[in-house]
């Protein structure tokens, strides 16, 4: 971690640096000073190995601000000038950019701009339409204008948030405590594992992995699973009631070391869950997998955005890093983790071709795969649950969203929790 | 002469205005002296809570809030009160289920925590190993609160040691899936947290008591459960009652032990309160912490007339 406020002394210099420019004013003076962006996001997303790089190879230091996943979005209403970059999930976009926070990204300024990832920018693999239930990130990714508190429909120069990770969510399963095949998110309500499931308890997304197994039962059919009506929230809510009656699920999760808490125990045995989750329970030793179900997945994607207040060197430094990010190696640094980069080819020159098999093309590992920081993730043989970067991304169902019907939603959700 | 009475006019008129300037200074300094404390209330607790109330009646969309005078909120928080009778809203659902924790979360820590407070006054000895046996009961304070609430999880899980001991002694065959995540594990954990604030109080209360008194009345026949009763409990009153008010407001506030030992699947309105702010929808977040406030407002002035504490300390 690198320091957390700007120091007095760095004040100070400052002051300095300024005095120095009226003295003397040679243009270059002031750009000796290094450059100290503070990054918003949650801590899953702040890689101290990252910041050191980026230190390393650009002079700037990053000063992380770790909060939750409900403060990003909350600190970039209430406090635009407490940051200089943000990390935030898309699906936080329609609320972020009608308050007039953000400020549109110059896409001339993005050097790999054409070569960001098709399912962010288009919401599409390898030309085939992926699912756009939710707030799909290609939807929320362009601005009219650089100050625009609306979405442009078509691609345009101002972008809202440069991707920095994204991934494809399913069920995570104790194979060793269940004897059945699973294959649809059905499961989730499936009397048989009553008092063994759980769920986020994030309510958007809670609703959502709901209406996965809901609709994959049969019982409703949704026009848009993240933008629900009226009747389909009711309709899901009822749904969710009667099974919370039936004692069908042991606990919700809040964070990622609970989901791995739950399953490591064996308190749940099917649940939603995170791919680093996983993870993180099977280097316990304890069988997991991130099963693939017939429906597809619910995805999720984060990007860097810049505050309406941020000018001068620290805007250039944005970029400057930002730039940097899509270089490729923080892509490996984050692959490796099995999270998925902006730009897949910069990532795979920082990867070996036997970690680049492994993590991307579904193939089995031909030797063991570490970690970024050099623990053992699977030994050689082993193979990426959901297959290749292709398959799994291709199979996104829907995407993390806030719904238009949001207010009533929550409303609906504590009547959920209170039954 | 008339020089004379001058000057001990001027000298008499001197003498009052000083002792006048004296007695305003003296005046002056309670005020003064409370003054650190009252500014520190004012910028605590008098100003936020100024600004709760007022961001209640604020209007607020999903990424702004706006200065107003609606009664929206209130509404909202009671939506389908009373039009959903006899069914009960979420509110009140809520409500009564938050209650039902106060109210045994009560009777729990009063039963242990006077218990423990009764050996300590009366049947340790020496005031050596009562401060000893005092200290030893704040031990788990060492800790912090969220610990002190997680240790249970390993304990009363599926594959927990309660579980895995029970099932080794051949007692049950299948695990007891209600030891955790449910309303037991609740109680348990607020009981364990909170019994020390009823124990402090009503060892207090206990250590006050006239010995003679005891003696007195045992001196008179009365058994030992009727000095108890008629003797030590009513004499225990105010500490009883500060202990409650103790554990009656942080229960009514709780969400943390609520969330983590129920699975988040219980209610409370801590929770709503929190899943609001989740969504940024603070001035509905202020409604509830208003009404959460008057609710454990009106929980402490019941308590309060059933004892005149005043008169009793």
């Amino acid at each position: 971690m690198t320091k957390m406020t700007t120091t007095r002394r760095s004040v100070l210099r400052g002051a300095a640096a300024l005095a120095g420019t009226a003295a003397f004013p040679a243009p270059f003076v002031h750009a000796q000073e290094r450059v100290t962006l503070r990054y918003l996001s949650t801590a899953v997303n702040q890689s101290p190995a990252i910041a050191e790089k980026a230190s390393e190879d650009l002079g700037i230091d990053i000063e992380y601000i770790a909060v939750n996943t409900d403060e990003v979005p909350r600190r970039v209403i209430t406090q635009p000038n407490s940051f200089d970059l943000v990390d935030s999930e898309y699906f936080s976009l329609p609320n972020l950019v009608p308050s007039g926070n953000m400020k549109g990204m110059d896409a001339s300024r993005i050097e790999r701009i054409d070569q960001l990832a098709s399912v962010i920018a288009e919401g599409t693999v390898e030309g085939e339409k992926v699912g756009w239930d939710g707030t799909a990130p290609h939807e929320v990714l362009y601005l009219e204008g650089q100050d625009a508190t609306s979405f442009a429909s078509s691609p345009t120069e101002w972008i809202t948030l440069i991707p920095t990770t994204y991934n494809a969510d399913t069920l995570g399963i104790r194979p060793d405590l269940i004897d059945k095949e699973i294959t649809s998110w059905a499961s989730l309500l499936d009397p048989d594992f009553a008092g063994k499931t759980s769920i986020l308890n994030i309510p958007s997304i809670g609703i959502m992995d709901a209406a996965m197994a809901l609709e994959a039962r049969g019982d409703i059919t949704y026009g848009d699973k993240g933008n629900m009506t009226r009747e389909e929230i009711d309709a899901t809510i009822a749904a969710l009631i009667e099974a919370k009656r039936a004692g069908q699920f042991r606990a919700f999760w809040s964070n990622f070391q609970e989901s791995v808490n739950l399953m490591a125990s064996g308190e749940v045995v099917i649940q939603s869950m995170w791919s680093p989750a996983v993870t993180a329970v099977r280097t316990q030793g304890i069988p997991c997998v991130y099963q693939p179900l017939q429906e597809g997945y619910r995805a999720w994607a984060s990007g860097f955005g810049l505050p309406r207040t941020i000018e001068g060197r620290k805007e250039d430094a944005a970029y400057e890093f930002i730039n940097w990010f899509l270089s490729g190696w923080a892509g490996a640094h984050l692959s490796k983790q099995g999270y998925y980069p902006a730009v897949l080819d910069t990532a795979r020159e920082y990867m070996e071709p036997y970690e680049w098999a492994y993590w991307y093309e579904g193939e089995a590992a031909e030797q063991d795969i570490m970690a970024p920081d050099g623990r053992l993730l699977e030994e050689a043989g082993a193979k990426r649950d959901g297959g290749s970067y292709w398959e799994r991304m291709g199979s996104v169902a829907c995407w993390n969203a806030v719904m238009d019907e949001n207010q009533y939603m929550v409303r609906k959700w504590n009547e959920f929790i209170a039954a | 002469m008339t020089d004379l009475t001058d000057t001990r006019a001027e000298v008499r008129s001197a003498r009052t205005s000083a002792r006048k300037a004296g007695r305003t200074g003296a005046a002056l300094a309670p005020y003064l002296q409370a003054a650190p404390m009252a500014l520190v209330f004012l910028i605590f607790f008098v100003l936020p809570l100024a600004a709760t109330i007022a961001v209640s009646f604020w209007q607020y969309t999903q990424y702004s809030i706006e200065p107003a005078f609606t009664a929206q909120n209130y509404g909202d928080v009671f939506y389908g009160c009373l039009a959903n009778l006899p069914s009960l809203c979420t509110t009140f659902l809520t409500y009564i289920s938050t209650l039902k924790f106060c109210l045994i979360v009560w009777a729990t820590t009063l039963t242990i925590g006077f218990t423990i407070a009764y050996f300590l006054a009366f049947h340790v000895r020496t005031l050596k190993v009562q401060v000893i046996c005092f200290l030893l009961c704040t031990i788990p304070f060492w800790t912090s609160i969220v610990i002190r609430m997680i240790s249970w999880i390993p304990l009363l899980g599926r594959n927990g040691l309660v579980n895995q001991t029970l099932m080794g002694m051949g007692v049950i065959d299948s695990p007891l899936e209600g030891l955790l995540y449910s309303d037991f594990a609740v109680i348990l954990a607020l009981t364990h947290l909170y019994t020390l604030f009823m124990v402090v109080p009503i060892f207090n209360s206990l250590m006050r008591i006239d010995r003679s008194l005891i003696e007195a009345a045992r001196d008179a026949g009365a058994s030992d459960l009727q000095t108890l009763r008629h003797v030590i409990v009513p004499l225990a009153k105010p500490g009883i009652l500060i202990g409650s008010i103790f554990v009656v407001t942080v229960v009514m506030g709780d969400f943390l032990t609520i969330g983590i030992m129920g699975g988040q699947q219980i209610a409370s309105v801590g929770k709503v309160i929190q899943t609001q702010m989740q969504f940024l929808q603070f001035p509905l977040a202020a409604a509830n912490a208003v009404i959460l406030l008057a609710a454990v407002l009106a929980a402490v002035w019941a308590l309060l007339r059933l004892v005149d504490i005043r008169k009793e300390l």
